[in-house]
């Protein structure tokens, strides 16, 4: 694609947008990506968006920061990725700043208080949606390694209150290893 | 150094987070509340709760939001950064690597060993919310006059239209949010 002001201010307005409408965050982005990218614009075949996704899923850090980053940068290397990063962090940086400034002053208002107590109890129940859902899936591959990860993160990190870091750093070399030795032996422990 | 602070708290955060959506708020608690104190659980929660009605991803929103909070825009700007340069390293590494290699095994035994931890996490995230949520500030008690029955109506019903009905979560949010809200005041 030629790297003119044009195309780059047509990344930016793109990735801009599609950041100021995805709710939620994570996997929101994919689908929304791909029908800007692959349906809209043409810039990109539907299967290298395939493997964005996957990238951007197995890589640590936000999926729609990490989405744009290789977007942009298959498109107009990296001035397109560092225009692709601006794009889409802005409407976050810009809703929270604001948000930010007046929190102090609106979490004194005893209305705003009480509403935002009934939302705590809803976004509980958004959260325990979200593990039951992803919980599930683990426990219904009835594979014992990864119930045993979960068991045993939860009691090391809730009970125990071990650096979360640790944890992580040990459970990513753990299903590494495990993967190493799987293909190794021919079963399937991960 | 508040700033130096900031910045290395949300590097760990985009550094050690996988797996999207939900992912990072347990380890934006740990940084924020746990160790360094920037905001109460209760603070914290309406975080996320504000995350969940805006757009972007929590770590952003969450970088910006604590930075404003603790250091001005600067401090917003310095968290949000330390925020994506892990992603922009590892990224950038990883779509080289891929473009070489193609087949990444141990990058998958990664993930696959990390979203049992990450569910784990999360579960662990959401039970101090939980607690908050019903019991308060104070804490847990086995004591059944202090729990707060508007909150476990909320979310039981919640929960109930999550899973029978599967509507955008916002919906859930705004209607605990003026349901609960209206209750609280009344009550």
């Amino acid at each position: 694609m030629e790297k003119n002001l044009k195309n780059y201010f047509k990344l930016f307005k793109s990735t801009f947008f599609l950041s100021a409408f995805t709710f939620g965050g994570g996997y929101v982005i994919i689908p929304l990506m791909k029908k800007k990218f692959v349906d809209e614009l043409g810039w990109l075949e539907e299967e290298e968006m395939l493997d964005m996704a996957a990238m951007a899923q197995s890589s640590p850090g936000p999926m729609a920061v990490n989405a744009s980053i290789l977007a942009g940068w298959r498109l107009m290397g990296i001035f397109g990725a560092l225009v692709a990063i601006a794009g889409t962090v802005l409407p976050p940086l810009i809703i929270l700043s604001v948000i930010s400034l007046f929190y102090a002053a609106f979490r004194d208002n005893v209305m705003v208080n009480a509403v935002l107590k009934g939302m705590m109890a809803g976004v509980c129940a958004v959260i325990f949606d979200v593990v039951i859902t992803m919980g599930g899936k683990v426990i219904k591959a009835k594979k014992p390694l990864p119930i045993l990860i979960m068991t045993g993160a939860f009691i090391v990190y809730f009970v125990l209150r071990v650096n979360i870091i640790y944890i992580i750093l040990f459970c990513g070399t753990l299903g590494a290893l495990m993967s190493l030795h799987d293909k190794k032996t021919g079963r399937e422990n991960v | 150094m508040i700033y130096l602070q900031l910045f290395w708290s949300f590097f760990q955060i985009g550094l050690f987070s996988f797996g999207g959506g939900f992912a990072a708020m347990p380890l934006i608690q740990s940084q924020v509340v746990d160790i360094h104190g920037w905001l109460t659980l209760t603070e914290f929660t309406d975080l996320i709760t504000i995350s969940e009605m805006t757009p972007g991803p929590i770590a952003i929103n969450s970088a910006t939001f604590v930075g404003t909070q603790i250091a001005g825009l600067g401090g917003a700007l310095v968290s949000t950064f330390g925020c994506i340069l892990p992603s922009c390293i590892i990224v950038s590494l990883l779509a080289w690597l891929y473009g070489k290699y193609k087949e990444l095994a141990v990058i998958k035994g990664v993930l696959a060993g990390l979203r049992p931890t990450v569910v784990a996490l999360i579960f662990s995230a959401w039970l101090s919310i939980l607690v908050l949520s019903f019991w308060g500030p104070d804490g847990f008690t086995w004591d059944i006059s202090s729990i707060d029955f508007i909150a476990v109506t909320l979310f039981a019903a919640g929960l109930f239209l999550l899973q029978k009905f599967k509507p955008n979560p916002i919906f859930i949010m705004l209607g605990s949010g003026v349901i609960g809200g209206a209750c609280y005041l009344l009550f």
